[in-house]
C-alpha cells in the first residue's frame, strides 16, 4: 500500500495537478477577449503587466489592501491558513526528503517546531473557516457542501499529517492516510473551486490589467487596492 | 400569447414606437405584458456560449464564497445588512443561475433578476475592489443586463431610452436642429455679458470638440451656455459637431449594446469629420464611461481608444484653471464647508481623482473643504446609478439607497455638495427631496463662473 501511494499514486497526482493547472492556466488566458472583456490587453502591454503586478502583490501581503484592512477578522485566519498551506507541503523537512528522493530536488527546510506552529494554525484557522460559515449570515447564504467538502479536501492533509506526527494510533496507518489524503488534493485541485490556487494569480492579473490599462492606470492613477 | 405589443424582444427602433411606449402611463400595459413574456432559453444560452468566456467563468468557479464583498456593496449596507444584497450571493442567484441551468429558466425567474439586476446593483464596481480574487461583480451585472435586454426583460424606462438612442443618437428625442438651435439660442442670451461669445458650430480642426448630455438642451440649457462661456474665458478654439454630439448611452444602463455602439459611432464620426485635436465632455459621469471608456470596444476600435483624444470635463477646467487658462479672483471663493461627490464612473473607473482636487485648490477657500468619507476611488455610489434614478417601478428601493451619500453628506457638515456629474446631481436632489437635509448642490460650470476674474478685454464696454 504504501509503495503504491508513494509510487504510481504520487506521480498521476502530482501529474494530474501540474498539468492540469498548466492547461487551465493556457486555456484562462487564451480565453481572454480584448472586446468581450473591453479591456486593450495587447496594445498597452507594459501597464498591463505593472498593473497586474500589482493587483497581486498587494493582496498578497498582510493588511496590503483596502479589504484586508477593513476586514482585519477573515485577513487574520486567511493569512492562518494560507501561510501554512502553501509553506508546508513544499518546505516541510518529511516532504523536502521525500521530494529529493522522488525528484531529486528539494528545498530550504523549516525548522520543526515552526512546521508544528505553522499547522496548527492551519488547521484552528480552518475551524475558523467553518465557524464563519455557519454563523454569519452573509456567508452562509452562500455556502453549500460544495464549500464544505473543499474545506475538508485541504485541511485533511494536515489532520493526518498531525495525527502520524503524534503517533496517534497507528503510525503507518496516519501516514498512509496522509499521503493519501495529500494527492486526493492534488488530484482535485484543477477541478474544483481549489483551482484558485493557480487561478487566483490569472483573475488578480486580469484585474490588474483592466485597471491598468482602461481603468485609471494610464491616467497615471494606482489603483488604490 | 408568448410577445407583448408593447413588452418583446424586440428593440424600438421607431419615433412611433417610442411614442406608442410613452403613452403607456408607467408601463402599467408593458409590465403586464411580461408577466407572459416567453424566455426564448435556446437564444439565451448560445448567447452565453459565444459571450461568456473566461474571465467570468473563473470568477463564477473560484469565488470563495467568502462573503468579504458584502460590505463594500452600500446597498446591502442600507438594506440591513440582509444577506441577499450580499454582491456574490446577487451574481450566483441571477446570473449563475441561468448558466447552470443552461438557459433553462422560467418567466418568473427572468423577472426576478430584472429586480436584482436594476434595482440591487447599480454597476458601481465597489465590491470588484474589495474581492480577494478581483472578482468585479459590477461588470457581470452589466454582462446579465444585456443577456435580460435580448429577452425583453428590461425596465420600461431603459427600454425607451435605448430606443431613443436608436432614433435619435440622444437619450431623449432631441433632434441636431434642436440642438444647434438652442446651443445658438442660449449663446445669444449671453452675447451682452461676454462680448464675443459664440457656439462655432462643426469646425474643422478645432483644438476641442465638446459634447454633452441631452438632458442639458432639454431642462438645463443654461449649461451649455456657461460652457459656451467658459471655453470662450479660457481662449479656447472649440466646436460642436451638428451632429454626433451627445455623449450619454441609456443603452449601456439597458445592455442594449448594439444601441450603445450605434450612438457611439455617431460621436467617432463627429471626430473624424472634424478632426478635433481632442473631445470633452460635460460634466457627466456615466457619459464619459459610455462614450470615452466602454464606447472604443463596442465600436470594435481594437486600442481601446476614441479615434480623438477624448477627456472629462473636469480635466479640461483642473488643466484650464492650473495653466492660468482661466483665473479665479480669490475673494470670491467658496468660503463655507463644502464638499465633493466623486463619481464612480469617472473616479473609481477611471482614476481622475486628482484633477478634481486641484479644480478644488482653486476655487475653495483653504479650510473649507471636507472629503467625504470614504472617498476617491473608494466613494460609494450616490444611489442612484447604473439607470436606477431613472426606474419608475424601483422608486421606492432608489430611495432607500440614497440613504447611504445622504449620510456621508451629513457626516461632513457641508451645506454645499459639489457633483461634477449628471447623475450623481439628480440622486443628491432626490435625496434632499425625500429626505430634507438643507443642502445645496450644484454642476462645477455655475461655480467657476461666478468668481472668475476675467480678462479686460473679454468685459462688456460699460
Ligand atoms: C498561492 C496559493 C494560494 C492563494 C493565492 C490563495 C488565495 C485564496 C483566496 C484569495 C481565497 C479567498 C479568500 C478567503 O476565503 O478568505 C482563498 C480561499 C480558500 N483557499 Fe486558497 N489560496 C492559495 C492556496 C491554497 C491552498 C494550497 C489551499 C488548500 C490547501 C487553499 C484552500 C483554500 C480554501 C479551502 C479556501 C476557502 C476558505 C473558506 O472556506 O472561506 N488555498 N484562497
Ligand atoms: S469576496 Fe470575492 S470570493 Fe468572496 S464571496 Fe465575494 S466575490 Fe466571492
Ligand atoms: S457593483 Fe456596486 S451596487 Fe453592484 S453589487 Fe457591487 S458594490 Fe453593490
Ligand atoms: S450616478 Fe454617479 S455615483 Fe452613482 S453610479 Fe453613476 S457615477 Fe457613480
Amino acid at each position: 500500500m504504501h509503495d503504491l501511494l508513494t509510487g504510481v499514486f504520487f506521480w498521476i497526482a502530482l501529474g494530474v495537478c501540474l498539468i492540469g493547472m498548466l492547461a487551465r492556466f493556457i486555456m484562462y488566458f487564451r480565453g481572454l477577449s480584448w472586446q468581450l472583456d473591453r479591456v486593450a490587453y495587447t496594445s498597452y502591454p507594459g501597464v498591463g503587466f505593472r498593473g497586474a503586478v500589482r493587483s497581486i502583490y498587494k493582496w498578497l501581503i498582510p493588511f496590503g489592501t483596502y479589504g484586508w484592512r477593513t476586514q482585519p477578522f477573515i485577513a487574520v485566519i486567511f493569512f492562518g491558513f494560507h501561510i501554512g498551506a502553501v509553506l508546508i507541503p513544499l518546505f516541510l523537512l518529511g516532504h523536502n526528503l521525500f521530494l529529493r528522493e522522488k525528484l531529486g530536488i528539494s528545498f530550504f527546510t523549516l525548522n520543526a517546531a515552526f512546521a508544528d506552529i505553522l499547522t496548527w494554525t492551519v488547521v484552528a484557522s480552518a475551524f475558523f473557516f467553518v465557524l464563519r460559515r455557519l454563523i454569519l449570515p452573509e456567508v452562509r447564504i452562500m455556502t453549500t457542501l460544495y464549500d464544505y467538502f473543499i474545506l475538508a479536501v485541504s485541511i485533511a492533509p494536515f489532520v493526518t499529517g498531525l495525527l502520524a506526527r503524534y503517533q496517534v494510533g497507528d503510525y503507518s496507518f496516519w501516514l498512509n492516510m496522509h499521503i493519501f489524503c495529500g494527492e486526493l488534493l492534488l488530484i482535485v485541485i484543477p477541478f474544483t473551486k481549489l483551482s484558485h490556487v493557480f487561478l487566483f494569480f490569472a483573475s488578480r492579473a486580469q484585474l490588474g490589467m483592466d485597471f491598468g490599462i482602461k481603468r485609471g492606470g494610464m491616467k497615471g492613477t494606482k489603483m488604490a487596492w | 400569447m408568448p410577445e407583448g405589443t408593447l413588452c418583446n424582444k424586440k428593440p424600438v427602433d421607431t419615433a412611433e414606437g417610442i411614442n406608442t411606449l410613452l403613452a403607456d402611463t408607467s408601463g402599467n400595459t408593458y409590465y403586464q405584458e411580461m408577466k407572459a413574456l416567453e424566455v426564448d432559453s435556446d437564444l439565451l444560452w448560445k448567447t452565453i456560449q459565444n459571450t461568456f468566456k473566461s474571465r467570468m467563468k473563473t470568477w463564477f468557479e473560484i469565488c470563495a464564497h467568502c462573503g468579504m464583498c458584502a460590505e463594500s456593496c452600500f446597498l446591502y449596507q442600507v438594506n440591513g445588512r440582509d444577506p441577499k444584497q450580499v454582491p456574490a450571493y446577487k451574481i450566483q442567484s441571477t446570473l449563475g443561475k441561468i448558466i447552470k441551468r443552461k438557459g433553462k429558466v422560467d418567466n418568473q425567474f427572468m423577472r426576478d433578476t430584472m429586480e436584482v439586476a436594476w434595482a440591487k446593483c447599480t454597476c458601481c464596481n465597489r465590491c470588484g475592489m474589495y474581492c480577494p480574487h478581483g472578482i468585479d461583480t459590477g461588470i457581470m451585472f452589466g454582462y446579465l443586463r444585456g443577456l435580460l435586454y435580448q429577452q425583453g426583460f428590461v425596465p420600461w424606462e431603459l427600454k425607451i431610452g435605448a430606443g431613443m438612442h436608436r432614433v435619435y443618437r440622444a437619450q431623449m428625442d432631441i433632434t441636431n436642429e434642436d440642438f444647434v438651435d438652442t446651443f445658438e439660442w442660449m449663446v445669444e442670451e449671453y452675447e451682452d455679458d461676454y462680448p464675443g461669445l459664440t457656439v462655432p458650430v462643426d469646425i474643422e480642426g478645432a483644438d476641442i470638440m465638446y459634447t454633452v448630455n441631452a438632458r442639458e438642451v432639454k431642462h438645463y440649457p443654461e449649461d451649455l451656455a456657461e460652457a459656451a462661456i467658459l471655453f470662450h474665458i479660457a481662449g479656447e478654439n472649440w466646436t460642436v459637431p451638428s451632429k454626433g454630439w451627445e455623449e450619454t448611452s441609456l443603452a449601456m444602463f439597458a445592455g442594449d449594446w448594439v444601441a450603445c455602439k450605434m450612438q457611439v459611432e455617431s460621436v467617432y464620426e463627429a471626430m473624424e469629420r472634424l478632426k478635433p485635436k481632442r473631445m470633452i465632455g460635460t460634466e457627466c459621469g456615466h457619459a464619459h464611461r459610455a462614450t470615452v471608456i466602454e464606447g472604443p470596444y463596442w465600436a470594435g476600435r481594437k486600442n481601446g481608444q476614441p479615434p480623438s483624444e477624448s477627456i472629462h470635463y473636469v480635466e479640461w477646467l483642473a488643466e484650464a484653471l492650473n495653466t492660468g487658462k482661466l483665473k479665479i479672483d480669490p475673494s470670491k471663493r467658496i468660503k463655507e464647508p463644502v464638499t465633493l461627490q466623486d463619481s464612480c464612473n469617472y473616479i473609481r473607473n477611471q482614476g481622475l481623482k486628482k484633477a478634481t482636487r486641484d479644480i478644488i485648490k482653486h476655487i475653495v477657500e483653504p479650510g473649507y473643504f471636507i472629503e467625504m468619507s470614504p472617498n476617491k476611488e473608494h466613494n460609494y455610489c450616490c444611489g442612484g446609478g447604473g439607470g436606477f434614478n431613472g426606474i419608475g417601478k424601483f422608486r421606492k428601493q432608489r430611495n432607500i439607497a440614497l440613504i447611504t451619500k445622504r449620510d456621508q453628506i451629513l457626516a461632513t457638515g457641508a451645506k454645499l455638495v459639489l457633483a461634477p456629474c449628471h447623475n450623481c446631481w439628480d440622486a443628491i436632489r432626490d435625496l434632499e427631496e425625500e429626505y430634507e437635509i438643507g443642502i445645496r448642490w450644484s454642476f462645477l460650470k455655475p461655480i467657476v463662473i461666478k468668481m472668475l476674474d476675467i480678462p479686460e478685454h473679454l468685459k462688456p464696454e460699460e
